[in-house]
């Protein structure tokens, strides 16, 4: 199927989603939804990297919060931008700020792409163990810059007070959702794409074996680069709607370790070696993990989730989709 | 055939032509161990050379640092007339360079056929600018694995092929880069004795298209009757370098293989 059709298909069933969530009129759906697309952006962004090239970033926590904290950096100058331009610059940044939220979306994902770009720079020589460690050390100097911010809110953390409702959408939230949503479409269909493209060939090649790829003349440093920056860019842009989501973020909430392991895990349980494992991990693993905070309690969400990851490796390494070609290879051929 | 291997490279063995291939006082350790010692080899477009040596002696690192797998430390390696040291290796393939792993190194989530396919896209394809369709793209892929004798197992993973078959299959995706030198390293080991024959035939007729090449083999029968020119490594030094019937017969090259 061609990437244009797929995605028109990818919209169909969006807009249908959206529609039987408004007719249901249950403001807690969007609530829901929004955290469940979240992840479907998280695991694929994740998967583009860690799945494609088959470099393992433990470091995603950090990519989501550059994507929290450029929305917070330019709400915040958008709430006091006297305290930021010279006077007689006010008038021509009032026609700026505040951003819409497209354009925070775009600019987090325009800074994570650039962090991964230079994290890339710095790590990629790395290979297996030593850059997975890299990563995380990347998340935990970034969460210390930010911490020691105060213009983003510090350690305090800082407030973002998201409109009443919106034209069209009727409540916020359902705004949210929506943009969530046609993110989430943007990425799959990319990965679908990038997994049918030379591109794509190209990372699989890194996946395999380094040395053969170069010796049949793919640019290995190149696409590892590539994939860096996609992989940020899609992390920060889902996170950069997040602070209008929760109201309020702390580097605790914005750097949390389960955008960490639920990235990891997600991919894992899905199945890695295509864009349907992400997103059918994302679906499965987050409502399960919502409606164990519903009716448990969130705490647990952690363990369950690291118990079943530590299942799939150890007993299904090609995911649910690695499941499924088997159990219909199986099948046709009996 | 001619398709798949490009454009001819003239046979010329005139003295005035800079060679396809020019290494000089090579230098490569790993840690304190020399793996390579002042190594100078001088390689003219068209010819067919065997490169023989004791296990150990030198010569898989002289073709990583050939093909830009490893970075020689000392000395210079030029290619067409072109400084390539600390060219990064798909460079070195794009200008024409392909060579085989001794020990197999397939993509393996990739099918034999998706193998054959990469160096296509990225060397080829690079190289030229062009772009294939992917009916086009099967087409040489079974072309090229035709060639070794693995069009039936262009579907199958490469986990399920032989060492025997894997070895062709890391011959064929070298083969498939259209280059301008070939090196096979090792090849033939394990194959039997009509598919060592069908395999140096199959050399010498890439070689009549004009694509040079040098042959890394223990199989004597075969490096006899393939090579034009035969060099001989013994402890990362080169140690004898001329016509084969000279070279084997010469006292060092003897004294090294038996151990003396
Ligand atoms: N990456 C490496 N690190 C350390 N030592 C190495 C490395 N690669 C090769 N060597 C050593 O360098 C020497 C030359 O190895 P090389 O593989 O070039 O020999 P060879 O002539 O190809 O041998 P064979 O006929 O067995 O293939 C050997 O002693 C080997 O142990
Ligand atoms: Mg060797």
């Amino acid at each position: 199927m061609r990437t244009p059709l797929f995605t028109l298909i990818l919209l169909a069933i969006a807009a249908a989603l959206y529609l039987a969530f408004r007719v249901i009129g249950n403001d807690y759906l969007f609530f829901l939804g929004y955290v469940v697309l979240q992840y479907v952006v998280i695991a694929t962004a994740w998967n583009i990297l860690g799945g494609y090239c088959g470099y393992v970033n433990f470091g995603s926590a950090g990519f989501f919060a550059i994507g929290v904290y450029s929305t917070i950096f330019f709400y915040n100058i958008g709430q006091s931008p006297e305290d930021v331009f010279p006077e007689f610059m006010l008038a021509p940044m009032a026609w700026i700020f505040p951003l819409p939220l497209p354009v925070l979306i775009v600019l987090g994902g325009v800074f994570a792409g650039l962090i991964g770009l230079g994290m890339g720079y710095l790590t990629l020589r790395l290979r297996g163990v030593f850059f997975a460690i890299a990563t995380l050390a990347l998340a935990v100097v970034l969460e210390t810059f930010i911490v020691n911010w105060s213009f983003v809110g510090g350690s305090r953390g800082a407030y973002v007070i998201p409109p009443e409702s919106v034209p069209v959408f009727g409540t916020f939230i359902q705004y949210l959702f929506v943009l969530m949503l046609l993110l989430a479409v943007a990425s799959l269909a990319a990965a679908r794409l990038i997994e049918r493209s030379r591109l794509g060939i190209g990372f699989a090649t890194i996946r395999d074996d380094e040395l053969a790829a170069e010796a049949s003349g793919v640019p290995t440093l190149k696409l590892k680069l590539i994939a860096t920056v996609l992989s940020g860019a899609l992390f920060g842009m889902a996170g950069a709607p997040f602070p209008f989501y929760i109201g309020y973020v702390e580097p605790n909430s914005a750097f949390n370790l389960s955008y960490a392991v639920n990235a990891i895990a997600m991919p894992m349980i899905g199945g890695t070696t295509s864009w349907i494992g992400p997103m059918v991990g994302a679906l499965i693993l987050s409502t399960l993990q919502q409606i164990v905070t519903v009716t448990i309690s969130s705490a647990v969400n952690l363990l369950i989730t690291g118990l079943l990851l530590i299942g799939f490796v150890i007993l299904a390494p090609n995911g649910l989709v690695g499941l499924w070609h088997h159990w219909t290879a199986r099948r046709s051929n009996s | 055939m001619s398709q798949i291997m490009g454009q001819p490279v003239t046979e010329t063995f005139d003295d005035v032509a800079p060679p396809l291939l020019a290494i000089e006082q090579l230098g490569k350790r790993f840690g304190g161990f020399v793996a390579l010692d002042t190594v100078d080899l001088s390689v003219p477009a068209g010819q067919r050379l065997g490169l023989i040596g004791p296990n150990g002696s030198g010569k898989s690192t002289l073709v990583n640092c050939i093909s830009g797998t490893l970075q020689n430390e000392t000395g210079s390696v030029s290619f067409g007339g072109r400084r390539v040291d600390g060219v990064p290796a798909h460079q070195r393939a794009r200008l024409g360079l392909a060579r085989s792993f001794q020990l197999p190194r397939p993509f393996r989530s990739m099918t034999v056929a998706e193998n054959i396919r990469v160096p296509l896209l990225y060397t080829v394809g690079a190289r030229h600018g062009v772009h294939l369709t992917s009916s086009e793209l099967e087409d040489r892929c079974l072309e090229v694995l035709s060639l070794v004798a693995l069009q039936d197992k262009a579907k199958k993973s490469p986990l399920d092929l032989t060492q025997v078959e894997m070895r062709k299959l890391e011959l064929a995706r070298a083969m498939a880069a259209e280059p301008k030198l070939l090196i096979a390293d090792e090849s033939m080991a394990g194959l039997s004795h009509s598919e060592v024959e069908d395999i140096v035939a199959l050399l010498i007729r890439l070689n009549q298209r004009g694509i040079t090449i040098i042959m890394i083999e223990h199989i004597m029968r075969a490096v006899m009757a393939f090579s034009q020119r035969l060099v001989v490594l013994v402890s990362g030094r080169k140690i004898a370098d001329g016509a084969p019937d000279d070279v084997i017969k010469d006292k060092d090259v003897v004294g090294a293989y038996l151990g003396t």
